[in-house]
């Protein structure tokens, strides 16, 4: 137990029957920053969460907060404020009255009710039931319940879920002002571009197993993956090809984007210039562009993805069409790639995410039962 | 706590105990309608069928020289039973449905001290109001009637401190097996089977080798040991429970629901 380490896991696994729904997951959070805790849904972002408050156990390793197991700790509301799901409570009970047997339960004095109901901007509808409130109202109950016992580790799952935009900037000010205040704030969220905007620290989780533990500028520059996009003349398919043939001969990756441009990585811009030249062939875009955190995110956890949606073919409703195209095109050759829709993202930098691509060779695997 | 930490709460921290989980489940039970519409019902009844059943038996002038009148507080304590059976059950099983028990255990890590603070409130309430209406019941029944028996002072006392006992038992049983089940309309569907299923199976038991079944479930059957209550003799037989054992029947049969409702809570994911 240390100054930095408020919450600390360690080897923390859980399993629900077969499945593991968290394994092996070992970090801890410090106080006076903000923590993302990063992962797609099913990843066990919300089961992590539940060990933390001791309302699961693991099925082993442990978890500890400011040194102290949850269900240890003398005046739990006091140390740890946690908004779990906004939807957890009585909708027969008023706000104020749900606020109110929450305090009352640590000892904290009534008016504190009116205080945190004042936070969150629901003085107004403190006398009527929850059960009328709207996702966003909920939210801002539930992190009002959270923020009652004036704690000094606060625990956020999903918290800007339902809120406008309005709420959800207010959200992300009210966490770095908690966190400024040296408070140790965990947020959990399967959005990478929120986190980007309100976390200090991230620490990544796909399948239950630890991704990347790491600061928001390092995870920035470690997977921030360049690429040219380059567009030759569309009246003029062969050049098209030509400069293909001669970017993959020059050491580059090419694939083709649905509009008809060239998506590039391997090759410096200028080399892509001069190589044009060379070849004779015109370009009418040769840009940079650069992953967003959101792609090299959904890249460090493509392997990790338990839902993921195809495309609806809707192949029983529709009518047998025609085999010739109607677009009076013929049907080109697939000289290069095409970038997928969808399960593409650029390469990993080498020596990353060791996980992802063992998941990418056995996209059907399941975290192995070690026993 | 020395945990060192560089945020400090300006309001004092103490440590939390089992008079601030009582306040709490006291505003709880409070601020739900399900608590006035389950506990008015149960009043209602009371109330209504007891003197409706007084006013039968004096217009009719049948002899009931023998007994006394507040054997009459027993129907409406029955149906009004199915009330305080809702409502021990909602009292815990509400919280797993809503999902509010999540928030209830993270304020409240301690399970024994919630589910002890639910107990101790809802038996209080239950007790309160069910031996205030009997008594009610009780003096407006023996003013009524005036054919029978005046009770004595041990009949006086298990009709109105003995039935609040009795019907506060049969909630917190509920509240155990809601605690249990986890599940509301589960729950409720199993503390109604067990309130009226012996009377009912004991009925169809005509064979000669199950007399002994029959017997023993219509003398143990929870109408059975109201009857025994009220009556202070066993209602059926001779061999049943009588006087003030049906209170105790209960209280063990409650403990043990009850003790097995703390391990699970204890032990259980929520």
């Amino acid at each position: 137990m240390g100054l930095w380490r408020m919450i600390e896991a360690v080897g923390l696994t859980k399993r629900y029957g077969a499945k593991t729904a968290v394994y092996n997951l070992s970090f801890h959070v410090r106080p006076g920053t903000v923590t993302g805790f990063l992962g797609p849904n099913g990843s066990g972002k919300s089961t992590t969460m539940r060990m933390i408050l001791g309302l699961d156990r693991p099925t082993s390793g442990h978890v500890t907060i400011g040194g102290h197991p949850f269900r240890q700790l003398p005046n739990a509301p006091r140390q740890v404020g946690a908004l779990l799901d906004a939807k957890a409570v009585h909708g027969g009970r008023s706000a104020r009255s749900h606020l109110l047997s929450l305090a009352q339960l640590a000892g904290i004095p009534a008016q504190r009710v009116d205080e945190v109901l004042g936070v969150v901007g629901l003085q107004d509808v403190a006398k009527r039931r929850s059960k009328g409130f709207s996702l966003g109202m909920g939210q801002r109950l539930g992190i009002a319940a959270a923020l009652l016992g004036d704690p000094q580790v606060l625990l956020f799952d999903e918290p800007v879920n339902g809120l406008d935009p309005e709420g959800i900037l207010w959200v992300r000010n009210l966490m770095k002002k908690l966190a400024a205040e040296g408070r140790t704030v965990f947020v959990s969220s399967h959005l990478m571009s929120e986190m980007a905007l309100t976390a200090d620290h991230l620490i990544v989780i796909g399948r239950g197993q630890l991704l990347a533990d790491m600061s928001v500028t390092d995870f920035i520059s470690a997977n921030s993956a360049d690429f040219a996009r380059v567009r030759t003349p569309q009246t003029e398919p062969q050049q098209r090809e030509k400069l293909t043939a001669a970017l993959i001969e020059a050491g580059g990756r090419v694939m083709s984007e649905p509009d008809g441009a060239l998506r590039v990585t391997g090759v410096p811009l200028p080399r892509i210039s001069d190589l044009a030249h060379d070849a004779d062939v015109r370009l009418w875009e040769l840009s940079p562009h650069q992953a967003s955190l959101e792609e090299a995110y959904m890249r460090m956890t493509q392997g990790a993805v338990d839902y993921r949606s195809t495309e609806d073919q809707l192949a029983h409703l529709q009518q047998p069409q025609p085999q010739h195209g109607g677009y009076g095109t013929p049907p080109q050759q697939p000289v290069v790639p095409e970038v997928p829709q969808q399960g593409w993202y650029a390469p990993p930098p080498p020596g990353q995410n060791p996980y992802a691509a063992q998941a990418q060779s056995e996209p059907a695997q399941k975290p192995e039962d070690p026993r | 706590m020395t945990t060192p930490h560089s945020y400090v709460s300006p309001i004092p921290v103490r440590k939390a105990h089992l008079g601030d989980a009582l306040a709490s489940e006291w505003t709880k039970i409070r601020s739900l309608r399900s608590t006035m519409w389950t506990l008015g019902v149960m009043v209602l009844l009371m109330l209504g069928v007891g003197l409706a059943v007084a006013a039968i038996v004096s217009s009719s002038n049948a002899p009931t020289e023998n007994e006394s009148a507040l054997g009459l507080g027993f129907f409406g304590v029955l149906l009004g039973s199915i009330c305080v059976i809702t409502l021990g059950v909602l009292t815990i099983a509400s919280e797993y449905g809503t999902g509010m028990i999540r928030t209830t255990l993270t304020a409240c890590p301690s399970r024994a001290r919630v589910l002890t603070a639910k107990a101790i409130v809802f038996f209080l309430l239950v007790f309160t109001i069910t031996t205030v209406t009997a008594t009610l019941v009780g003096l407006a029944q023996v003013a009524m009637v005036d054919n029978a028996a005046e009770p004595t002072s041990g009949q006086w006392l298990r009709a109105t401190v003995g039935v609040g006992l009795f019907m506060a038992e049969l909630g917190l049983l509920a509240l155990a097996v809601g605690a249990v089940v986890r599940h509301s309309a589960g729950a409720i569907t199993i503390m109604i089977g067990v309130l009226l299923l012996p009377l009912v199976a004991a009925m169809f038991m005509f064979s000669e080798s199950l007399a002994k079944v029959q017997e023993w479930l219509l003398d143990y059957a929870i109408p059975s040991q109201l009857i025994a209550l009220y009556a202070g003799r066993s209602a059926m037989g001779q061999s049943g429970p009588s006087g003030w054992d049906p209170v105790w029947i209960l209280l063990v049969i409650t403990a043990a629901a009850g003790a097995g409702a703390y391990a699970l809570l204890n032990s259980r994911d929520v």
